[in-house]
């Protein structure tokens, strides 16, 4: 995939002082090593992330789960997750508990914080799983053709029509619950559309001259894939995923709420939702935060997403 | 229609059969592998820890697994095929009378969801396309994100909290008060219908009163779906030259959209509306356990939470089965209506 980008100005901020050549060295029409090209890339896309203002919420919502998830001990107050205080059940917000307590008197702003760290967890896990395997089939299907893409494609095609929320389910329940395998039961049905964008890119990618002359080179297979098909479908895989993000939050919290994914006493959002089932109509404010937060971070993986679309792939729009 | 584009449409329609026989095939492996390797032992999970050596050889024996995995995998497909889905742990029925007795609620709850989402979804889709870049376009793409990014269970929640809870405008959790149960006797197992047949309109008001909130939002979910597709089909056919003409002819605005452009969208748009309607059945797991809705989610769920395998699988089957069903179908309908790919 070709990026087109005309070049912009850079914001006000960034053009004063030495950062103007810097700039300048990015954006340049003729990089003179790869790594220049490289950057000056990532530069353009950053910038015409920064103009799209919706784009820029998510961004900011997803530096902040990182850096809350990082900081979790301390933006927490140093406040246990799993501390119990039964002299304080269902305490109601406030001073003392900024989101109230739960059941067991565990304060929830600090299970909240927490929580962030599980949810980074899962959405770094499944990205790993996930965008490897479609990789691997997408491009091997796609350069070889053939039988080889006929079969594999097929079996997306199979994966690809089956439900996803069920079948992760039973692939949860039967592997029992834990974090680990709500993201193997996840990536099992995650996997088709990548494999189907990679297979797209390569069909057209190992059809250009450059890879005529790296087979020509005596280049084998496995380096042409990996050297360079892969790199080349990095970025429509990314953009899949930062899209997918979201549902895959969605998945997982729901696998949590139905007592699949994170065991107690770890601060998971949908188990935490689940325990405020039972006293919504009194104490709402148990299930309503922490599922406040899910949908803040899929909302915010949803923005970036759309702008992340807008930037690299504008016909879609 | 011609002998050729009769001989087209049976060509197309072969291949449907094939690739939903195909995937079906799949996804029986998938749950007969998930039923078979998954558990460490299956005999040990079915007579427990404490049996003795001859109990578990004749257990082994009689399920089978004595024999080759592929002569397993084809004993299990021979079963299904005859209706025999195993038998429930938690009901103690075949789990395909199970399947029969709750599937109606489903389709109750997710038919419902879907009108709601087709009548609101279609226009607000039309409209963001006509106001392009306008604010009733960020309207809709804001409710959109609003619907792309809840968790449903958690919006269900709040919904009862506020609405059943505070406000009292609508009935609880369930399908009907208890007052109201067993008065109409099921003919179709979908209340609203069989209630209405029955002119038992108190029980009629009660069902609708269970089931608005639940249907609301998964209406709402395939509302999201619906308006953004709508609206990117619909910006597709308003750049389009004749939209212009017909403007010019002196068509309204309006006149134009709905007139000209929007037939031209029918096709696509039938498919997505059955897409979310796949979806919806299956989307309907996590609100069924939410409502506590007797149907096919509640079902799995409920022995999900007894460890009862079979009826989690044959459970999972059935709502994989009517997905795949209704996605090849949306596919293949879409090829033999539309017209480019009609004639080519």
């Amino acid at each position: 995939m070709s990026i087109e980008i005309t070049p912009q100005l850079p914001p006000p901020g960034l053009s004063l002082g030495p950062s103007l050549s810097l700039s300048q060295w990015l954006l340049s029409d003729a990089p003179a090593s790869r790594r220049q090209a490289v950057l000056g890339n990532g530069y353009r896309g950053l910038l015409s992330i920064l103009a799209n203002p919706a784009a820029l919420v998510g961004l900011a919502i997803i530096a902040a789960l990182v850096l809350i998830a990082v900081l979790a001990p301390v933006i927490a107050g140093f406040r246990s997750p799993t501390g119990q205080d039964l002299g304080h059940r269902l305490a109601a917000p406030g001073a003392a508990h900024w989101f109230g307590t739960d059941e067991l008197g565990r304060d929830i702003y600090a299970r909240t914080v927490h929580g962030a760290r599980v949810t980074l967890t899962i959405v770094m896990l499944v990205s790993v799983v996930v965008a490897p395997i479609g990789l691997a089939v997408g491009t091997t299907a796609g350069y070889l053709g053939g039988w080889v893409d006929a079969v594999l494609m097929r079996i997306t095609d199979i994966f690809l029509a089956f439900p996803r929320l069920v079948l992760a389910l039973a692939f949860a329940a039967a592997l029992g619950p834990g974090i680990e395998n709500a993201v193997i039961a996840i990536s099992l049905t995650a996997w088709p559309p990548y494999a189907r964008i990679a297979r797209a890119e390569t069909v057209t990618i190992a059809r250009s001259d450059f890879i005529a002359a790296v087979v020509l080179q005596g280049a084998s297979t496995v380096r042409i894939l990996f050297r360079h098909i892969v790199p080349l479908c990095l970025s429509s895989v990314i953009v899949r995923l930062t899209l997918d993000m979201a549902g895959i939050i969605l998945t997982a919290a729901g696998l949590g709420f139905l007592g699949l994914g994170a065991q107690p006493p770890t601060a998971e959002w949908g188990a935490m939702v689940s325990a405020g089932r039972d006293v919504i109509l009194d104490q709402w404010w148990v299930a309503t935060i922490p599922g406040l937060a899910i949908f803040i971070v899929s909302l915010g993986f949803n923005l970036l997403g759309d702008g992340l679309r807008d930037v690299f792939d504008p016909k879609s729009t | 229609m011609s002998a050729s584009s009769l001989l087209n449409v049976l060509w197309r329609l072969g291949s449907f059969a094939g690739s939903l026989l195909l995937t079906l095939l799949g996804l029986t492996a998938v749950t007969f592998g998930i039923g078979r390797f998954i558990p460490v032992d299956p005999v040990l999970a079915v007579v427990g820890d404490h049996a003795t050596r001859e109990v578990y050889d004749k257990a082994r024996l009689a399920m089978g697994l004595d024999r080759s995995v592929p002569e397993q995998y084809f004993l299990y497909l021979k079963k299904l095929v005859s209706g025999d889905f195993g038998t429930s742990v938690m009901t103690s029925h075949s789990i395909l009378s199970d399947i029969v007795q709750f599937f109606p609620a489903t389709l109750e709850l997710s038919t419902i969801a879907a009108i709601i989402g087709v009548s609101a979804g279609v226009p607000a889709g039309v409209a963001a396309a006509a106001y392009k870049g306008r604010w009733p376009d960020q309207l809709v793409r804001i409710v959109g994100l609003f619907g792309y990014s809840m968790p449903v269970f958690w919006l269900g929640l709040v919904g009862l909290a506020l609405f059943y809870g505070r406000l009292g405008w609508v009935a609880g959790p369930g399908r009907l008060d208890v007052g109201f149960e067993d008065i109409v006797t099921a003919r179709t197992g979908v209340i609203l219908i069989d209630s209405a047949l029955a002119g038992e309109w108190e029980v009629f008001r009660n069902a609708a009163s269970h089931i608005v909130l639940p249907a609301c939002l998964l209406g709402y979910l395939s509302l999201a779906y619906i308006a953004r597709m709508t609206r990117s089909f619909m910006i597709d056919q308003l750049s389009q030259e004749y939209v212009t003409a017909a403007r010019i002819k002196g068509r309204s605005f309006w006149g134009a959209v709905w007139g000209h452009a929007f037939p031209n969208i029918m096709v696509p748009l039938i498919t997505v509306v059955g897409l979310s309607y796949a979806s919806l059945l299956e989307g309907s797991v996590l609100t069924e356990t939410v409502f506590a809705w007797p149907g096919l989610g509640l079902y799995i769920t409920r022995s999900l939470f007894n460890a009862d395998m079979n009826a989690v699988l044959g459970g999972t089957l059935m709502v994989g089965a009517v997905f795949i069903g209704i996605n090849l179908l949306c596919d293949f309908l879409y090829k033999v209506f539309d017209p480019r790919l009609r004639a080519a």
